[in-house]
C-alpha cells in the first residue's frame, strides 16, 4: 500500500491533539503501521500546536520534511500558512475558513495575512486547497469545540478506502459519552461538505 | 498486548513491568510524562522530588536498598544531578538503577542543547539509546538488568523525538510478583563510604567494570549490523537510525543500541567490509569521536548538522551535498514567498497572575534577574519585563551579585514557587548570609505551571494527588534569616507597588511573596468573568495594550481626538483578572463590581 502523511495545524484549544489520535487510530485499525508525532506543542500559552501522522506499512521517521505531507489539516488559516511547506506539490490542504489573531496582530504590531494573500500562497503548493467553514459549522452544532471533528470528517472524504464506521468508532472511544453524538454529527455534516466539491 | 504509546508511556510501562519499586522525578519538558504515566499504576512508589539530585539521590537510595529504581529527568536537569550521578557510578548499587535522561535536541523547551552521552563517558556509565517507543520499553528492563550484571547505574537516553512520538508497542502488560518479605540493608562500607581511601580502592574497579561491558556491548543484542549493499556503511542511533534508515534504504547500517561503550569489534568488522562509513547522530559527534579514537577512518559532522534536531530533509540534503546521493534524491517542494508571517510564539495567558507583577517592576525600573517558568515569557515585548534568565534557580544568586557589584539601578530578583523549592532556597539563604539588598519576588502561582500543572512541595498535594504537608513560604523565608517579608496578591497592583517601594526604601534582604492561584486551575476557571471597555472612556491610549494580554485587542473604532484605536476585551479569552483595568488611567475597563453593578441596574 502506498504511504500517507498528514500534517495537522492548529492553536491551542483547537482540538489539534485529539484530531492526531483519532487519525493514528483509524489508520491502525485500517492496518497500517502508524506513527505520530507531537512537533510544537505550547497548547496553553497560545502558541502554534503541530502534529504529524504518518501511515505505512512500515513508518521510520516519525517527522515530515518539506514536500512530503499528503494531506494538510489547519484548524486556523495563518497556521495553514505558516505550514504548507510541508505539502507535496499536487497534495491536499484543507483549512478551516477562521483566523485567530496572534498578540501581535491583537495588539496592532503586526497585520494578519488578507485572504486573498492565504489563497495565493496556499494555491503555489498545489491545487487541491478546500476552505472548509468548520467553526461556523460547529457553532451551527451548538460546540465550537467539534471544529476540528468537522475538519476530520472533510478529510474522511479523500480517503475513501476507510470506512465511515471507523472514523466513528475512533472518536467514540476519544470523547466522554455524553459528546459521542454531537462528535458523530459533526464528522458527517465535515464529511459531506466535501462530496460534490473534491 | 499491543499499544499505541509514546516514547514517555513506553518507559512508564517498561518500568512498571520490570519491576522498577521506587521512581523519582522533577518535572522537565519532554520527559515529564514518564512519571505521570508510572504513578497510577499499581504497587510502585513514585514521587516528584524538589529537584533532579534530590530525585537521584532517592533512586540511588533505594537500589542501595535493594529495590530496583529509577530517576527521570530532561538533560539539564542532570546537570544538577551530576554530583550524585557520579558517586553512583562509583559505588554502584545493590539493585538495578536506570537514570532515564531525555536530551533537547533543538532546544524545543530549553535553555541550551547538550548531549548527555558526554556524562555517561564522564562518570564510565553504559549508556543505552532506543529508536522508537518499543525500544525504549524493552530498554527499560535491558538497562536494569545490565545494572544489576555489572553493578553500575546505567543511563537510558531518549531524545524530545522519541519522548513525543508515539508508535505501536508489544507488551507483556504483567509485573513480577512483589516480594513477600523485605530485604536486609546489607552494609558495606568500603564499597558505599566514599571517603579517598575507599573511592581509590574503588576507582580501578570501575575501570575493569568498563571493560568488562565493553565486552558485553559486542554480544548486546540491540547492537547488530544490518548488511544491505556494502558502498556505504552507516553507524547510527536514536531516532537518527530512522531518519538513515528512511533516507538510505539500501545501505548497510550498524544500528548502536548501546553508544558507550560502543562495541569495538563489531564497529572494525563493520568498517571492514564496507566502501564508505559514515555516522549519523544528533547533536555531538560522539560516535564520530569513539570511531576516530580506534583509528578508523569515518565521517560524520562534516556532511551533517551538529545543532539542532534531525529530520529525513535534513539528512537527506545533507547526504546531496556531500555527494552520497544524487540531485535528483531530492524530495520535491514548494517553498512559495509567504512575505513576513505574524508568530505565534507561547505568551503569558489571559489572566496569568505573573503579569500584572512584572508589569509594576519594570515600571519601577527595576533590573529583573528572571528565571525559568512561565513567567520567563514576560521578557517578550509589549511587557518586555525580564533582563535575565539562565537555568534554573539563578535569579536569586545572580541578582545578589549584581547588588553587590553595584550598579546604578536596584535589582529584583524573580522565580516562581517551583523553582525557589528547586534551587532556589540555598540562594535565598546566602543572600540573607551575606546581606545584600537583593529583593526576592516569590511568584506563588500554587503549581509548576511552564512543564503542565505539577504539584510541588507548596501545594499540599503529591504527584498522586494525595494530600500531604505543605511547605508555608512565610515561616520558611524568615527562618532562612529574611526579616523584611510581604506577602500580597498578584492580581492587587497597589499592594505589589507599595510592597515593593517599601523594600526599596531599605538597604537590606526582602522578600515579596506575591500569592495568587494560576489561571488555569480547575478551581480559578469557575471565578473566570470577562471584563468590558467603557468605548466612551476609552481614548485609545494604548496603556492597557503595555500589559500585554491577549484579551485585550484594538477595537475598530478610533477615537476622534487622538486618532487611535479604542481598546476592546476579547469575552472568549478575558477572565476577568482586572490587571488591565487597574492598569487603565481614564477608568475605561470595567471591574468586576461595576459589571454587576450594571447588570444589578438592568
Ligand atoms: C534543571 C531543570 N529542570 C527542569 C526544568 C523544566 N522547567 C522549566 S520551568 C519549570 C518549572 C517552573 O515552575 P515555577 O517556578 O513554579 O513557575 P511557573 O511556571 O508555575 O510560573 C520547570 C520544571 C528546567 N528548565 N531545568
Amino acid at each position: 500500500m502506498t504511504a500517507i502523511s498528514f500534517v495537522l495545524a492548529g492553536v491551542g484549544g483547537q482540538g489539534t491533539i485529539l484530531a492526531s489520535d483519532v487519525l493514528a487510530a483509524v489508520g491502525l485499525a485500517a492496518g497500517h503501521d502508524v506513527k505520530k508525532s507531537e512537533v510544537h506543542g505550547m497548547a496553553q500559552r497560545g502558541g502554534s500546536v503541530t502534529t504529524y501522522v504518518r501511515w505505512a506499512d512500515t513508518v521510520y521517521s516519525p517527522l515530515i520534511g518539506p514536500g512530503e505531507a499528503d494531506f494538510m489539516l489547519s484548524f486556523e488559516k495563518l497556521e495553514a500558512l505558516r505550514y504548507v511547506d510541508l505539502v507535496r506539490p499536487g497534495g491536499t490542504v484543507l483549512v478551516n475558513n477562521y483566523a485567530i489573531s496572534p498578540l501581535s496582530v491583537s495588539s496592532g504590531n503586526d497585520s494578519y495575512p488578507l485572504d486573498e494573500r492565504i489563497k495565493a500562497v496556499l494555491g503555489a503548493v498545489t491545487e487541491h486547497v478546500f476552505l472548509v467553514p468548520a467553526t461556523a459549522l460547529a457553532e451551527g452544532l451548538g460546540n465550537v469545540r467539534v471544529n476540528n471533528v468537522v475538519l476530520l470528517g472533510a478529510l474522511s472524504y479523500f480517503l475513501s478506502d476507510v470506512p465511515v464506521n471507523a472514523w466513528v468508532q475512533a472518536l467514540r472511544e476519544r470523547v466522554p459519552a455524553r459528546f459521542a453524538e454531537l462528535n458523530e454529527r459533526a464528522f458527517l455534516l465535515g464529511r459531506d461538505q466535501m462530496s460534490g466539491k473534491a | 498486548m499491543k499499544r499505541f504509546l509514546s516514547g514517555n508511556e513506553a518507559v512508564a510501562w517498561g518500568a512498571w513491568e520490570s519491576g522498577v519499586l521506587v521512581a523519582a522525578a522533577y518535572p522537565g519538558t519532554p520527559s515529564t510524562e514518564i512519571l505521570e504515566t508510572l504513578a497510577p499504576m499499581p504497587n510502585v512508589y513514585a514521587e516528584w522530588s524538589p529537584n533532579e539530585k534530590v530525585a537521584l539521590d532517592v533512586a540511588i537510595g533505594a537500589a542501595y536498598a535493594g529495590s530496583r529504581a529509577m530517576a527521570v529527568m530532561k538533560h539539564v536537569g542532570l546537570n544538577v544531578a551530576a554530583d550524585s550521578f557520579f558517586y553512583a557510578a562509583m559505588t554502584g548499587m545493590e539493585a538495578g538503577l536506570v537514570i532515564v535522561n531525555a536530551d533537547d535536541p533543538f532546544m524545543h523547551s530549553s535553555q541550551n542543547e547538550q548531549d548527555n552521552r558526554r556524562y555517561c563517558k564522564f562518570a564510565r556509565v553504559p549508556c543505552l539509546e532506543p529508536t522508537d517507543s518499543q525500544d525504549a520499553h524493552d530498554l527499560v528492563g535491558v538497562a536494569l538488568n545490565i545494572s544489576e550484571q555489572f553493578d553500575t547505574p546505567v543511563m537510558l537516553r531518549l531524545t524530545t523525538r522519541l519522548s513525543h512520538s508515539s508508535s505501536v508497542v508489544d507488551l507483556e502488560g504483567v509485573r513480577p510478583a512483589p516480594r513477600t518479605e523485605k530485604p536486609t540493608y546489607r552494609i558495606d562500607t568500603t564499597k558505599y563510604v566514599m571517603v579517598p581511601g575507599n573511592a581509590r580502592r574503588r576507582h580501578p574497579i570501575v575501570e575493569e567494570r568498563l571493560a568488562k561491558i565493553r565486552e558485553f556491548a559486542e554480544i548486546f543484542s540491540y547492537n547488530r549490523p544490518e548488511l544491505r549493499k556494502l558502498s556505504l556503511g552507516i553507524v547510527s542511533s536514536g531516532v537518527a537510525y530512522q531518519y538513515a534508515r528512511e533516507v538510505f534504504p539500501e545501505a548497510s547500517i550498524l544500528r548502536l543500541g548501546m553508544t558507550y561503550p560502543v562495541p569495538v569489534r563489531m564497529i572494525r568488522d563493520f568498517a571492514a567490509r564496507v566502501d564508505r562509513l559514515i555516522v549519523i547522530e544528533e547533536l555531538d559527534p560522539f560516535l564520530e569521536e569513539e570511531i576516530r579514537l580506534l583509528g578508523i577512518p569515518v565521517e560524520g559532522k562534516t556532511i551533517f548538522p551538529l545543532c539542532g534536531e534531525l529530520d529525513q530533509s535534513i539528512v537527506r540534503e545533507s547526504a546531496i551535498r556531500a555527494g552520497l546521493l544524487p540531485a535528483s534524491a531530492q524530495t520535491p517542494a514548494v517553498h512559495p514567498d509567504k512575505g513576513e508571517l505574524p508568530p505565534r510564539p507561547p505568551i503569558l495567558c489571559p489572566g496569568c497572575p505573573h503579569r500584572g507583577v512584572l508589569h509594576v517592576a519594570n515600571k519601577l525600573g527595576l533590573v529583573i534577574n528572571g528565571d525559568i517558568g512561565c513567567y520567563t515569557l514576560a521578557f517578550l515585548p509589549p511587557l518586555g519585563a525580564l533582563h535575565s534568565c539562565g537555568c534554573m534557580g539563578a535569579s536569586i544568586g545572580v541578582a545578589h551579585g549584581v547588588a553587590k557589584a553595584g550598579v546604578t539601578q536596584r535589582n529584583v530578583a524573580v522565580l516562581g514557587d517551583s523553582t525557589f523549592f528547586h534551587t532556589g532556597l540555598p540562594a535565598l539563604l546566602n543572600v540573607a548570609y551575606n546581606h545584600s539588598n537583593t529583593i526576592t519576588i516569590i511568584l506563588d502561582n500554587r503549581t509548576t505551571a511552564m512543564t503542565g500543572h505539577q504539584q510541588n512541595p507548596g501545594t499540599g498535594r503529591t504527584l498522586q494527588n494525595a494530600e500531604t504537608t505543605p511547605a508555608e513560604l512565610e515561616p520558611l523565608v524568615r527562618a532562612l534569616g529574611i526579616r523584611r517579608v510581604h506577602t500580597v496578591d498578584s492580581y492587587d497592583l497597589k499592594a505589589v507597588e507599595s510592597a515593593l517601594k517599601n523594600c526599596l526604601e531599605v538597604d537590606e534582604p526582602a522578600v515579596i511573596i506575591s500569592r495568587r492561584e494560576c489561571a488555569l486551575m480547575p478551581e480559578a476557571r469557575k471565578r473566570w468573568v470577562p471584563l468590558r471597555v467603557n468605548a466612551d472612556r476609552c481614548n485609545g491610549c494604548g496603556l492597557c495594550f503595555r500589559v500585554g494580554c491577549p484579551a485585550v485587542v484594538r477595537s475598530d473604532q478610533i477615537d476622534s481626538k487622538t486618532g487611535k484605536a479604542k481598546a476592546r476585551i476579547d469575552s472568549q479569552l478575558c477572565t476577568g483578572c482586572e490587571v488591565c483595568a487597574q492598569v487603565c488611567a481614564r477608568k475605561a475597563i470595567l471591574f468586576r463590581a461595576q459589571l454587576a453593578e450594571e447588570e444589578g441596574v438592568e
